[in-house]
C-alpha cells in the first residue's frame, strides 16, 4: 500500500450526510467485495469534500477484511510521473507489470491527467487489463469523467461505465457531526456552543471546516481560556454581528438547528435593514391600539420617508389622549354609558369630545339637597338625645371616616329630619366643595322607577355614586321594594369604598324591619346607630293665650320653622293625623 | 416588495415556486410542511387534481414568529406548470416577493425547463416586474436521480442561470437542497426591506 495512505482515514470517521451518503455506500460495497460490485467505481466531487477519506477508507477495509489482498493507492500524478520514466527507459510494459500485480487500482485526483494523451493512452491499456481480469478500480476527481477536458473518449467510457457517484458540500448537520469528530480525534474542548456555531457558517468544504476549528484550536491554546461562540465569527474573520449577541442569544437557544441559523438571519436582515424610528412609532401605535385609541396621526407619520421628530410626536400624541381620559372622566361620572365612547378615542376629535362633555354637564340634574332651614342651632341635643349629637359633631370632624354609616332611628315627631338635613348643612359649610345628596326614601324609589322606564340607571346611579355625603331618609319605607334595596345596596358600597359620609334615617331600628335585606342590614349597622326620642310638645289645646295684637308664635317651636311652609304643613298633618 | 406593517409590527413576503409542471415544486413545500417546527408552519392548502398536478396553486404560510421587533411570515405559493395555466401563473405571480425557479433535472426535461423560465419572465414583464430586480433563485431537483437520467447542476445552470443567481442542486422528495433554496430566497427578499421603503 502507498506510503500516501493517511491511517486515520476509516470508515468509522467518515461523517455520512446527505451529501455524500451514495458515494459512502457504494465505497462500502466496493470494500466488502472488491472486483464484484461498482467496477470501476469514480468519486467526484469538490476539494477538500472527503473524496480521498472515502477512498483510502475502502482501501484500510479491505485490507482489514482479506490481509493478502494487494492494494495500490496513488495518484493520477503519480502514475503519469511512473509512466513518463517507464517510457522514457523504453520500457513502458514495467508499468504494466506493476500494476498486473494489484488486486485493488485506487487511483487519486484523475484530474491532473488532463491532455496527457499518451499517458491516457497507457491507463486505458492497464484498466482494460485490469478490469478483464476482474481487479478493482477506484478513481477520484475533482470533477466527473465528462467534464475533466481532453480525455481519451474510449478512457472516458471506460471511466464511466460503473458508478459515477459525487460528493457534495456537507450541510449544517453534517458540518456540526464532523467537527465533533474532528474535535474528539484532536482532544479540543469545545465551549458550548461553539461548534455549532463553527457549522453554521458556510464552509464549502470539510477541509476548510477542519481549518477553522485548528484556529479555533489554537486561540484558545494562546489565550488560555475557552473561545466563547458569540466571538467565534470574529475570531474566524467572518462578517461581525451587527446587533447585540446576547438578543440573538435569548432567541436561538442551545441545541440549534439550521432552522434556528434562519431565524438568526432573519434577525439580523430585519434589524439591520428596517429604520429604528420606524419600529418606534409602530410600537406605538400597537400600544396605543391595544389601549383602544385610533392612531391615524402615528400611522400617517409611517409613510414619511425621512424620520421626523418622533419624540415630539409621541408626546403630543400621549398629551391628546390624557386629555380625551380627562375628558371621558368627566363625562362617565355624569353618565356611566359615555365610558369607552368611541369620541373618547380619537385624539383628532378632541373638540368633539369637548362638546359631547359640556353638553352632558348642561343637562345633568344637580343632587337633591338639604333643606337650608336646619341647622345644627336648632337642633334639640338636650336629655336622651346626646348621643346623637355627639354623633352629628363626630361625623362633622371627620365625614367618612369614624360613624359611617351614621344610622339615626325614632319614632314621628323625634327630629330625625332636622338631624339628617341639619347634618347635611353643616358638612356643606365645612367643606363646600364636598356634594351632599340627601333625599327621602320614597323619592329614591321613585327616581329609580322612572330611570327603569328611560333606561337610564345608568346615569341615574352615577349621579348619587359621585356624591361625598349621602344621606337617606326613611330607610323604613325601603321595605319589601327588592329593586330598591339593590340599587341602594349598590350605591352602599360604592359610597363606602370611596369614603363618602352615609346617613339614613328610619321610625325604628333596622332589626325591626323584617322586610330590610340582611346584608343592607348587616351594612347599616356596623355604622353606629342612634336613637332619637321625642320631646315633649306642648299640645293645641295648652296653647298660650293669645295676646291680640300680636303674631301667634305658638308654631313657632325650635324644630318647625315657619318659612318652611310646606315642611311645616307635613308637620302638621303628622300631628294631627 | 415584501409587506411591513409597522403598526402590527408584521413583515410579510410572498414567495412563488415556479418551475414546469412535476418538476417538485409541490414537492418543495410539501417537505417544508414536514420539517419546519409545526409552531411556525401553517396548514399546506393545495389544490390539486385527481393526477396529484396542482390545479391552480400550493400555499403554505410559515411564520417565523417575532423576529426581533417584528413577526415575519413567508407565504410560500406554486403555480400550475401546465402550460395552459398561464393565467393562473400570472395571477399567483402577481405581488410576488420573490420567487424560486425550481428545474427538473431530468434530460428529457430540458426544453419545459427552458420554455417555463421564458414563460415566467414574459409573465412578469406583464406585471411591470424586471426580473433583474426580483430576488430569485434557481433549484435543480431530482439531481439524486443516476447520472445517466439526470443533467448535470453545470449544465442546467449553463442554461437556465444565465443572471447568476444563487442555485441549489436539490432531492425535493428527501429534503437536500429544500431549506437552502427557502432560506437564501427568504434573506434576498428581506435584504430588499430598507431599500423599498426608502424609496416608497
Amino acid at each position: 500500500m502507498s506510503a500516501l495512505l493517511d491511517g486515520s482515514y476509516r470508515f468509522e470517521g467518515f461523517v455520512v450526510g446527505a451529501s455524500n451518503r451514495l458515494a459512502a455506500s457504494a465505497a462500502r460495497a466496493v470494500a466488502d467485495a472488491p472486483g464484484s460490485a461498482y467496477n470501476p467505481l469514480f468519486v467526484y466531487g469538490g476539494s477538500g469534500l472527503g473524496k480521498t477519506h472515502l477512498v483510502a477508507a475502502i482501501a484500510h477495509e479491505a485490507r482489514q477484511q482479506r490481509p493478502a489482498l494487494r492494494i495500490e493507492f496513488t495518484t493520477g500524478e503519480e502514475v503519469a510521473e511512473r509512466l513518463h520514466v517507464a517510457i522514457a527507459s523504453g520500457q513502458p510494459q514495467r508499468v504494466a507489470e506493476h500494476y498486473q500485480l494489484v488486486d485493488l487500482l485506487i487511483l487519486d485526483d484523475m484530474q491532473f491527467l488532463t491532455g496527457q494523451r499518451e499517458t491516457q493512452s497507457e491507463l486505458l491499456r492497464l484498466f482494460n487489463m485490469l478490469q478483464g481480469s476482474g481487479r478493482q478500480l477506484v478513481l477520484t476527481s475533482d470533477r466527473q469523467p465528462s467534464e475533466i477536458p481532453d480525455v481519451d473518449q474510449r478512457l472516458l467510457s471506460r471511466l464511466s461505465g460503473g458508478l459515477v457517484v459525487d460528493v457534495g458540500a456537507p450541510d449544517f448537520e453534517m458540518r456540526l457531526a464532523i467537527l465533533r469528530n474532528v474535535s474528539l480525534a484532536r482532544g479540543f474542548e469545545a465551549a458550548a456552543g461553539v461548534l455549532d456555531e463553527v457549522a453554521r457558517l458556510a464552509f464549502g468544504n470539510v477541509r476548510e471546516l477542519k481549518g477553522a476549528l485548528n484556529k479555533l484550536s489554537a486561540y484558545q491554546q494562546l489565550e488560555g481560556q475557552p473561545v466563547a461562540a458569540a466571538d467565534v465569527r470574529a475570531i474566524l474573520g467572518e462578517r461581525p454581528l451587527t446587533t447585540p449577541p446576547a438578543r440573538i442569544a435569548a432567541i436561538i437557544p442551545e441545541g440549534t438547528t439550521e432552522y434556528d441559523g434562519f431565524l438568526a438571519d432573519v434577525l439580523l436582515e430585519v434589524e439591520t435593514r428596517v429604520e429604528p424610528w420606524r419600529v418606534q412609532v409602530g410600537e406605538a401605535i400597537d400600544s396605543w391600539r391595544q389601549a383602544g385609541y385610533l392612531t391615524g396621526v402615528l400611522e400617517r407619520a409611517l409613510g414619511f420617508q425621512a424620520a421626523p421628530d418622533v419624540q415630539g410626536l409621541l408626546q403630543t400624541f400621549a398629551a391628546a389622549v390624557e386629555h380625551l381620559r380627562g375628558l371621558e372622566d368627566d363625562a362617565a361620572a355624569l353618565d356611566p354609558t359615555y365610558r369607552g365612547h368611541r369620541v373618547f378615542r380619537n385624539v383628532e376629535g378632541i373638540a368633539e369630545a369637548l362638546v359631547v362633555r359640556d353638553q352632558l354637564r348642561r343637562t345633568a340634574l344637580p343632587l337633591p339637597a338639604p333643606a337650608p332651614a336646619y341647622t345644627r342651632e336648632t337642633l334639640d341635643v338636650g336629655g336622651p338625645n346626646q348621643l346623637a349629637a355627639r354623633a352629628f359633631d363626630g361625623v362633622l370632624e371627620e365625614p367618612g371616616q369614624r360613624f359611617n354609616p351614621l344610622v339615626v332611628h325614632g319614632p314621628v315627631g323625634s327630629g330625625k329630619t332636622h338631624f339628617a338635613h341639619a347634618l347635611g348643612n353643616a358638612l356643606r359649610v365645612a367643606s363646600p366643595e364636598k356634594s351632599v345628596a340627601c333625599l327621602a326614601a320614597d323619592r329614591f324609589v321613585e327616581e329609580l322607577v322612572v330611570a327603569m322606564q328611560e333606561g337610564g340607571v345608568e346615569r341615574w346611579r352615577a349621579r348619587y355614586q359621585q356624591a361625598d355625603v349621602f344621606i337617606l331618609e326613611d330607610i323604613h319605607r325601603l321595605v319589601d321594594k327588592e329593586r330598591s334595596q339593590d340599587e341602594l345596596f349598590r350605591l352602599f358600597n360604592v359610597l363606602h369604598d370611596r369614603g363618602s359620609q352615609i346617613v339614613l334615617t328610619s321610625e325604628r331600628p333596622t332589626r325591626e324591619m323584617p322586610g330590610l335585606a340582611d346584608r343592607l342590614r348587616s351594612r347599616f349597622e356596623g355604622g353606629l346607630v342612634v336613637a332619637l326620642t321625642p320631646r315633649e310638645r306642648p299640645r293645641l289645646t295648652q296653647r298660650p293665650p293669645h295676646v291680640a295684637g300680636e303674631l301667634d308664635r305658638s308654631f313657632l317651636d325650635a324644630e318647625k320653622m315657619i318659612w318652611a311652609w310646606p315642611d311645616l304643613g307635613g308637620r302638621l298633618i303628622e300631628e294631627y293625623r | 416588495m415584501p409587506i411591513v406593517d409597522h403598526a402590527m409590527r408584521l413583515i410579510t413576503c410572498k414567495l412563488v415556486y415556479y418551475g414546469p409542471g412535476r418538476s417538485g415544486k409541490t414537492t418543495n413545500l410539501t417537505y417544508l410542511h414536514s420539517a419546519l417546527p409545526s409552531g411556525q408552519v401553517g396548514s399546506l392548502t393545495s389544490l390539486a387534481t385527481r393526477r396529484d398536478r396542482t390545479l391552480f396553486f400550493d400555499y403554505l404560510p410559515v411564520d417565523l414568529g417575532t423576529v426581533g421587533a417584528y413577526n415575519v411570515r413567508f407565504q410560500l405559493y406554486t403555480v400550475p406548470g401546465q402550460p395552459y395555466y398561464r393565467a393562473i401563473r400570472q395571477l399567483v405571480l402577481q405581488g410576488a416577493d420573490g420567487i424560486a425557479f425550481v428545474a427538473d433535472s431530468q434530460q428529457h426535461r430540458w426544453e419545459d425547463n427552458i420554455d417555463s423560465l421564458q414563460d415566467m419572465h414574459a409573465n412578469l414583464a406583464e406585471h411591470g416586474v424586471n426580473a433583474r430586480d426580483l430576488p430569485i433563485v434557481m433549484q435543480y431537483n431530482k439531481q439524486d436521480l443516476p447520472a445517466s437520467m439526470a443533467a448535470t447542476v453545470a449544465d442546467l445552470a449553463a442554461a437556465l442561470n444565465f443572471r447568476g443567481v444563487p442555485e441549489f442542486a436539490a432531492d425535493a422528495l428527501n429534503g437536500p437542497g429544500v431549506f437552502d433554496t427557502l432560506r437564501t430566497l427568504g434573506m434576498r427578499v428581506l435584504r430588499r426591506l430598507g431599500t423599498e421603503e426608502a424609496a416608497a
